[in-house]
């Protein structure tokens, strides 16, 4: 297997609604990418996009729309698609691009319009549920996360207030990221627990805004990074694994399926104790009971333990563990497939020590950041390193 | 390759122009405008059309899996665990335990309501632990309902019944001494 | 690592049917997929570590399709994707899995259940660019959220084939366009690609899965209606539901299941710039794709070396266009080997001797699987009447439709 590095990242602003088309925003976050890296659309090889469900943008097969804002007009492309779990899996496809030794260089880019979808992009998601099923009932997606966290809720017997520490965290982290959508630095968890109540446990505060975003990255080959860098940012494990479409047969409160993933890129990575060898975790936190439901998931902590060390303090950005410096999806935006940017591309930032104001202190050598998608079924994981 | 762009924080700045939802519905920017016709008819298949015809005449049907001896419910013709073919039928009370459940103040169409629907898992009698489906919860305040109570099935009369979910109208609790 | 070689282990397919009434999406990925892990011999749950899906949302009717395939592909806890592409584009990821060195035996499922779809024109047109392309073909507003420009109340008028009427015009007249400029730059003419037609059909007979056989000539193709001048009714694949499912695995763990491979030696993919406007019509996508995949299957002489042919014929006048990109034809010698037989099954380039997609059905994602199913069969000698004698190196070749400029090639060769 080749070794794989990034040597180069970007990301747009994440807004409800950005004026740009999928192809200008693609085309954005590509510019600064390269321009991170140094290279021109002839030194790419291979293009991989990610972009989640066609019904946001309004274009069906969007990803043969979006090939000239990715560089990627007569140049191998392929879309990829995992529900949310795009956002890590985009990359871990670039990652298998160049590790196969097909391609050098490939060019990762994530692309969500979800601001296209009219009034909201609520009535996309009524087509997530199986037509036999689930949408007879006419349900909203909001529902599903609600049932979802009140079993992680009642099987572990954690209090509301803690999981409001998380949307806290995650919205003041967010203050340091140009293109956050939601950062707020006087939020309390009186304001998360006092907003406007969806469907019980949720609370608006607890939930991720909907966002129109573009992300890209460029991942090379071990043998030529020198051309790139002397201080260069591998690819150090990946994994992703997916549960069974019942998503009513299963027992919600532990998400197995990302359990499963770690283990797939802990074993590449040969880590053997993920809370020790971990400087810094990423967790998808689409709703802020995710961010827990995810680290325990990702093996990080114990069942049941990860509200405890956000009370601690641990996942503070200069806690023991910094989870989500980013500000996550909670502060930054949830553009589905494009949370790579704050996802992956700050792996990457933070590993070489350019993350600005969000920067972790101490020395950070490895960082996993992780995604879930579908319908509770797929999670996504990817470890950096440094050297 | 050209030369790389040296810039002190990632990222450098956040391209991308923000308008908001009354620049679109005050039409400041130019957009255009499209509605697909999208119209699908999924063929059932031979599990979900006897569930589904099973649900008709008031009945809950689980399918049977020999190797892993479990009862699956909503039915499938094969088992994802060993991936072989299920077989026999079983009929199953329309008695269970809540799995999970939400009290929304959303309705379907993500509008506000005063009264709170219910919703949530239903793990039925006679199946592994977690093995339900979605339904609607009645007959109980948000501040009764709760993980692990027992429920049963009310169905719509015989006569208003389609062969869809929501023949079942919703689980309400189950008293003692009811069956 | 990356001197390990990927190759076909197991093949699975259902047949093809115009429709499938009687299983869901579901039951149909299953059957294909569970045939193939018993071809190849294998425990599903046990050996397989990684699964390909190869679908795109708006065929299926489903936000996220993803969502809806590891049960019936049995990977239930497995690492399991969505490529949102032909099946060709599936296999060529699957390889590059395999090339990490991380993952052994991979699965790849394609599959059509267009049946489900009614409204299939519309979805096709919802692939064009809403902004430029789109309202070029007759406007759809019937919306009634505010903002909308303009509102009727009645429902749409249905998309039309015919060129005369000035209704909604059916996203095929594409297929209009790029007939006639091949047509006119090459000096094939319409008799030409109504002779493809006539071979393709006819192949099917010798097809068991294949639906669309047919004996017919020349002249029935010349007669039946034109509905995109000069693409005539005949012309054109029908649509048929069905799904493959191919497993893929290095080659040493083929040696030790103990099973002939057929090695995947090349692939290639490439994709146009989506602007219909400014986007050749010489299919660029296939010449990229086929050089991609001639080097690394280190194909220097493609006309000679490769024996079996199946490329894109879902319009009739693509299966000449194709060969010509693909290197195989000069440019415009093609309508000379049709004329010649030297595309049949004994001839010297025999092409779509499964039928290709006029004899066995526009099976959309699936068509690239199809064509590699084919390959993968004559060069095993399981092709039955169709079978081409000796045959030792394949090559598969799809594109992605209207209004797509993406297409894949695979090249097979037999150990």
């Amino acid at each position: 297997m080749k070794e794989v590095a990034v040597i180069g990242a970007g990301m747009t602003l994440f807004r409800r609604h950005l004026k740009e088309t999928g192809k200008e925003l693609s085309f954005l976050a590509t510019k600064m990418a390269m321009e991170d890296s140094g290279l021109e659309k002839d030194d790419i090889d291979m293009v991989v996009m990610g972009s989640a469900p066609d019904a946001f943008d309004g274009i069906h097969m969007k990803g043969e729309n979006l090939i000239d804002g990715s560089a990627a007009v007569g140049k191998p492309y392929v879309r990829v698609f995992n529900g949310g779990g795009t956002g890590v899996f985009a990359p871990i496809a670039g990652w298998w691009h160049v590790a196969s030794g097909v391609a050098d260089i490939c060019l990762v880019v994530c692309e969500e319009k979800m601001g296209n979808c009219y009034p909201h992009p609520q009535t996309a998601f009524r087509h997530i549920w199986d037509p036999i099923l689930d949408r007879p009932l006419t349900p909203n997606l909001v529902w599903l996360f609600a049932m979802e966290m009140n079993r992680y809720m009642t099987v572990h017997g954690i209090k509301k207030e803690d999981i409001a520490l998380v949307s806290v965290k995650n919205k003041r982290n967010a203050v340091g990221h140009p293109c956050a959508q939601l950062a707020d630095p006087n939020i309390t968890v009186e304001d998360v627990l006092n907003s406007e109540i969806m469907a019980w446990p949720v609370n608006r505060l607890d939930i991720s805004p909907p966002s129109d975003g573009a992300a890209a990255l460029i991942f090379c080959n071990r043998d030529i990074v020198h051309k790139f860098t002397d201080d260069p940012i591998y690819v150090a494990g990946t994994g992703w694994s997916i549960d069974s479409t019942m998503w009513t047969n299963r027992d919600l409160y532990f998400p197995r399926y990302v359990a499963q993933a770690a283990k797939m890129a802990y074993k590449m990575a040969k880590i053997e104790n993920p809370r020790k060898e971990i400087d810094f975790a990423e967790p998808y936190d689409p709703f802020s009971y995710k961010e827990l439901h995810h680290l325990e998931g990702l093996l990080l902590c114990k069942k049941g333990e990860a509200p405890i060390l956000t009370r601690e303090g641990v996942t503070q950005r200069d806690g023991d563990l910094p989870v989500c410096p980013s500000g996550g999806l909670l502060g930054v935006g949830n553009p589905i497939a494009a949370t790579m940017g704050q996802k992956v591309c700050e792996l990457y930032w933070q590993l070489k020590g350019v993350a600005g104001k969000r920067q972790i202190p101490g020395d950070p050598r490895i960082g996993v950041a992780q995604a879930w998608g579908d319908i509770m079924q797929m999670g996504t994981v990817i470890l950096l390193r440094r050297g | 390759m050209v030369k790389k762009k040296e810039y002190k924080e990632w990222p450098p700045y956040a391209p991308g122009t923000h308008v908001h939802e009354s620049d679109i519905s005050e039409k400041k920017i130019t957009f255009t405008w499209w509605e697909p016709e999208v119209q699908y008819s999924w063929s059932l298949g031979p599990a979900m059309s006897k569930f589904l015809m099973g649900l008709k005449e008031g009945k809950i049907y689980g399918i049977h899996c020999k190797r892993c001896k479990r009862i699956i419910v909503p039915p499938r013709m094969f088992c994802e665990y060993c991936f072989g073919p299920t077989e026999e039928w079983v009929e199953l009370p329309d008695t269970g335990i809540i799995e999970t459940f939400s009290i929304s103040y959303l309705d379907p169409d993500a509008r506000r309501i005063e009264e709170p629907i219910l919703v949530g898992v239903v793990d039925l009698d006679g199946t592994p632990p977690h093995h339900g489906f979605m339904t609607y919860f009645g007959e109980m305040t948000k501040d009764e309902i709760k993980i692990g109570m027992r429920v049963k099935a009310v169905w719509k009369p015989e006569n208003e019944r389609e062969g869809s979910i929501t023949d079942i109208k919703y689980f309400k609790p189950l008293k003692g001494g009811e069956d | 690592m990356t001197d390990r070689q990927v190759c076909v282990i197991g093949i699975g397919f259902t047949n093809f049917n115009s429709i499938t009434p009687d299983i869901q999406w579901k039951e149909i990925m299953y059957e294909a997929c569970k045939k193939a892990y018993v071809d190849a011999g294998i425990d599903v749950r046990r050996d397989v570590n990684s699964f390909i899906t190869c679908a795109e949302d708006y065929w299926e009717g489903f936000s996220i399709f993803d969502e809806f395939v590891p049960d019936q592909v049995g990977a239930l806890l497995r690492p399991c994707c969505t490529v949102c592409g032909d099946g060709l584009f599936g296999l060529a990821n699957a390889y590059m899995q395999i090339k990490t060195g991380h993952i052994n035996i991979v699965a790849v499922e394609a599959h059509s259940k267009i049946s489900d779809l009614l409204t299939f024109g519309d979805i096709m047109l919802h692939a064009f660019d809403p902004r430029f392309e789109r309202p070029v073909t007759g406007p759809v507003e019937r919306p009634n959220y505010g903002g909308s420009p303009e509102y009727t109340p009645e429902a749409p008028k249905p998309l039309v084939g015919s060129s005369d009427e000035k209704e909604r015009i059916h996203p095929y007249f594409m297929a209009g366009l790029e007939m006639q400029h091949y047509l006119k730059t090459t000096g094939t003419t319409e008799e030409h690609c109504a002779a493809v037609v006539v071979k393709n059909k006819k192949n099917a007979f010798f097809n068991p899965y294949a639906e669309y056989e047919a004996q017919i000539s020349i002249e029935d193709v010349m007669k039946s209606e034109y509905l995109f001048k000069p693409v005539k009714r005949l012309d054109i694949s029908p649509n048929v539901d069905g799904a493959i499912c191919f497993v893929l695995a290095d080659d040493r763990t083929a040696k030790n299941l103990g099973i002939e491979p057929i090695y995947l030696s090349g692939f290639g993919y490439s994709s146009e710039t989506p602007w219909l406007g400014t986007r050749g019509m010489n299919a660029g996508y296939a010449t990229i794709s086929a050089k991609m995949a001639y080097k690394m299957a280190k194909i220097v002489e493609p006309r000679e070396e490769i024996d079996v042919v199946e490329v894109d014929d879902r319009f009739s006048f693509k299966e000449l266009q194709h060969l010509e990109a693909l290197g195989l034809a000069r440019p415009g010698e093609a309508k000379q080997l049709i004329e010649e037989g030297a595309l049949e099954i004994n001839g010297s380039i025999p092409t779509n001797t499964s039928g290709g997609s006029l004899g066995v059905g526009n099976c959309f994602e699936a068509t690239g699987m199809q064509k590699a199913l084919e390959i993968v069969m004559q060069l095993r000698g399981h092709a039955g009447k169709r079978q081409v004698a000796n045959a030792e190196v394949g090559l598969a070749q799809a594109w992605r439709g209207i209004p797509s400029g993406s297409g894949a090639v695979a090249i097979f060769k037999r150990g």
